[in-house]
């Protein structure tokens, strides 16, 4: 997508009168200062980009917007007029209409009720529910918001529920649209449909705020960008004058190496060989259907595909915690795949380590300390222990020594893993499952929710990794993550790989073609 | 058994699921709202003891049902002001509700009236009195129908025919009007009703106070309508039983009707039956009286397929950070 295209025609938008005007605005919670005396200005009939690392306070500033907090201190003004913000109703008569990270959707409901929710026109529904069916009908039409308004939300896909979300907001007829991190859950193809419905809302005169860590979306839809830094806002500039590499320093602060610097693999041996893998899952449903993968030393192998096609579930197999059907070899050994403590305990003895997916979940105890969490999946082991006893002044070193050598900050083994930022809690457990040595490295997700500073880092270490010979199977969502760090990459949907390409030969269209269930070359 | 006996039966199962059907109504407001309520036991044992003895007092059942259903909503707003303005654990602030009413209606009702924790026996415009359907004594000799009409559907206490029409009623709020609409939403994902610039805490007291009326309606007509007066403990596990039965129902209005009128059945039957022969075997009257217990057992330990609760069930509402 070029520069130019994504331009409005004319240059109206920027001497339009202000849609909105923060001044000042300032939130803490508890000692955290989450927003600091922020001041923006958003003009009518633009898209207006907030880009800024994880916790760099945008969404808190939005939240506020919405009335879902209360600032401490600042002023809000709407159409040029100082408006009190205490509750979402008092948004909502405001005209702003907000598309949260996290859905606020009802799911055992239907669109229609969904959309009426909070906005009915009376006591009885019967009226209130044909003029919904109404609206959207012509919504649709205009705007490319195609949804059927009986399916029930659960049985919508992300891409759809997202959409009702929309919807929502212009049953409201709000004219300022704020959509937080709108794209994390689609795919690339579902991301274009998005922004050309919020090119055509711009067009109709509304005004779109679009809350984002990704430098490219901000490069191809907006017209004005703000960029967020630890609460503060850094810099607002036109989108044409600007660059990515310039937004990524603003943000971080430093200098930010976007590519990620690397040779071509020299893959050896085969470490892994999967043979017709098939997981079934609670209420009978195919999880994965007959998996082939090979991964041999030396090589990162990119796994990509909108999250919830069976990566997870790939990853939970290879980690020996879900039981599957087929053959799976090690080195040439055979892997229990009963899914049982033992087969996830033998995983490790025989060279697998794992970042599992969900940190939170999977990869950390939250409340427990630094030191407790490096030991996780080897406190049998000798070095930390003796029989039933645990040598916690070993794991408090190792630990120390772990901290310095990933740079995870603050380097103090005794807080808990919940007060490290989500890339300092990444670090944590990379650093235990690399420094275990392993011949293969199971990595998932590996920076959801980490800035762009530990970004660079973390992806320095896989690639350092794949340098010393190990073999890595990468599985993420982010495709400019895949693109970047695989050698090569396969695609899953639907329990399946699609096919696999070498980085150099494809491209973002195909890949996403793939993650859609297409197989095949697009013209 | 013959057409008259199972009548009898038939008419002995509406009387006694009437508390239940109450009871679960009252637990399907307050849960698809997203309250769990297991102080439905207490709600109901409170407001039998009060509507006993105010009905015992003033001579009138209407200000005993009035006063029962006043000391439901009392521990209703308890329950309320724990879980939801405090955001309490739900289930402990229940089981203190139980604990609460099972021990203050023996200590009050022995201070007051010194029975041993009873009430007087309640007679005549103290307690609700049998309604008779309008032509039922002229049809009462038509075969098959008269029998229905006049033996098992008239007869009743008015507070019999209320709990039915609560049925339908609560199915028409809950699927038809804006504020059944709301109350499921709230159930089911808080959230999405407050972003919509609804009161979260607002509808979830409003489904606690239903709860609390409804309750208190099962209560008052335990002790002044099933009954003549109150004993202690008299709600016997009502309460549970008909949390097992909103189970059972799936939360729905509908069902819980024939969820509630198969606890019924089984209490009649047991009270019928006191010992039967089956097989040559003699069922002892212990475990006939105990088959509703046993099938709360059997329902709550998951047997009668998958049961989806509201899904924001039992949590506090806490916006995220």
């Amino acid at each position: 997508m070029t520069q130019s295209q994504s331009q409005r025609p004319g240059t109206a938008s920027q001497d339009a009168p202000l849609a909105i005007e923060l001044r000042g605005i300032s939130k803490a919670f508890g000692t955290v200062q989450a927003n600091k005396d922020i001041s923006i200005k958003v003009r009518r009939g633009t898209i207006h980009g907030i880009i800024g690392e994880n916790g760099a306070g945008k969404s808190t500033l939005m939240s506020i917007l919405y009335g879902f907090y209360k600032a401490d201190a600042g002023e809000v003004y709407i159409g040029g007029k100082k408006t009190e913000i205490p509750d979402s109703q008092a948004a909502i008569d405001a005209g702003i209409g907000m598309v949260f990270q996290h859905f606020k959707l009802v799911e055992t409901f239907t669109v229609l009720e969904n959309v009426i929710l909070g906005a009915e026109d009376g006591r009885l529904l019967k009226p209130s529910l044909a003029k919904a069916r109404k609206l959207l009908t012509d919504l649709a039409r205009e705007y490319e918001l195609e949804v059927d308004p009986d399916a029930v939300v659960e049985d919508l896909n992300v891409g759809l529920q997202q959409r009702v979300e929309i919807l929502k907001a212009l049953y409201r007829e709000a004219d300022i649209l704020i959509l937080d991190e709108p794209t994390g859950v689609l795919t690339p193809a579902e991301a274009d449909h998005l922004f050309r419905i919020l090119k055509g809302l711009r067009d109709q005169g509304k005004t779109i705020i679009l809350i984002t860590h990704k430098l490219r979306e901000i490069m191809e839809i907006t017209d004005t960008v703000s960029v967020m830094r630890r609460g503060e806002m850094t810099a607002t500039v036109k989108t044409a004058d600007t660059s990515p590499e310039q937004l990524a320093e603003l943000m971080v602060g430093r200098k930010v190496l976007l590519r990620v610097d690397k040779t071509p693999a020299r893959p050896g041996k085969t470490v892994l060989e999967v043979r017709g893998l098939r997981v079934v899952a609670d209420q009978g449903v195919e999880r994965l259907r007959g998996i082939d993968l090979d991964i041999r030393a030396g090589e990162v192998l990119g796994i990509a595909g909108v999250s919830g096609n069976g990566q997870s579930e790939l990853l939970e197999v290879l980690g020996g915690y879900r039981a599957a059907t087929g053959t799976i070899r090690m080195n040439g050994q055979e892997l229990d795949l009963t899914g049982s403590a033992s087969a996830a305990r033998s995983r490790r003895d025989q060279g697998i380590g794992h970042v599992p997916e969900d940190r939170q979940r999977e990869g950390l105890i939250m409340q427990f300390r630094a030191w407790e969490n490096v030991g996780f999946g080897y406190h049998h082991e000798p070095r930390f222990g003796s029989g039933m006893f645990m040598d916690n002044a070993a794991l408090r070193k190792d630990c120390e020594g772990k901290m310095a050598r990933f740079d995870v900050r603050p380097p103090d083994p005794n807080l808990t893993a919940k007060s490290f930022s989500g890339g300092n809690q990444q670090k944590i457990v990379l650093a235990r499952e690399i420094e275990r040595d392993p011949d293969l490295l199971l990595i998932g997700q590996p920076t959801r929710g980490v800035d762009i500073g530990a970004i660079e880092f973390i992806h320095k270490q896989v690639v350092a990794l794949r340098d010393k010979g190990k073999a890595i199977l990468l599985v993420s969502v982010e495709l400019d993550e895949i693109m970047a760090l695989s050698d090569r990459i396969a695609v899953m949907f639907d329990g399946r790989i699609m096919g696999e390409r070498l980085p150099a030969e494809t491209d973002a269209n195909e890949l996403g073609l793939m993650m859609a269930g297409m197989t095949g070359k697009v013209a | 058994m013959d057409y008259a006996g199972l009548i009898q039966i038939l008419d002995s199962a509406l009387r006694l699921s009437t508390p239940l059907l109450f009871a679960c109504l009252a637990g399907l407001f307050s849960e698809r709202a997203g309250v769990f309520d297991i102080g439905l036991e207490g709600k109901i044992l409170a407001s039998a003891f009060l509507s006993a003895a105010m009905a015992a007092y003033t001579g009138n059942v209407w200000l005993g049902m009035f006063a029962g259903i006043l000391a439901a909503l009392m521990l209703a707003a308890v329950h309320g002001v724990a879980s939801i303005t405090f955001r309490g654990n739900q289930l402990i602030s229940g089981v203190a509700i139980n604990f609460l009413a099972s021990g203050l209606t023996v200590v009050i009702g022995e201070a007051w009236f010194g029975l041993g924790g009873r009430t007087p026996q309640l007679e005549g415009p103290a307690r609700f009195g049998e309604l008779t359907l309008p032509f039922a004594n002229a049809i009462r000799d038509v075969p098959v129908i008269g029998p229905i009409y006049a033996d098992l559907l008239s007869g009743h206490s008015i507070l019999v025919y209320v709990a039915l029409a609560c049925v339908p009623l609560t199915w028409w709020i809950l699927s038809r009007t804006r504020f059944g609409l709301r109350l499921r939403a709230v159930g089911e994902n808080p959230a999405a009703v407050d972003t919509a610039g609804v009161s979260v805490v607002g509808l979830r007291y409003a489904a606690v106070m239903i709860c609390g009326l409804l309750t208190g309606l099962a209560g008052a007509y335990l002790a002044t309508a099933l009954s003549a007066g109150f004993v202690k403990e008299m709600s016997a596990g009502r309460g549970f039983i008909a949390l097992a039965a909103l189970i059972f129902a799936k939360w729905r209005p509908w069902h819980a009707l024939g969820a509630t009128f198969l606890f019924g059945l089984l209490e009649a039957l047991g009270n019928r039956f006191q010992s039967v022969e089956l097989l040559g075997v003699t069922v002892p009257t212990q475990f006939m009286q105990a088959l509703p217990y046993i099938l709360t057992v059997v329902i709550l330990a998951g047997f009668v397929g998958r049961a989806i609760p509201p899904r924001a069930g039992g949590e506090p509402y806490v916006k995220e950070r």
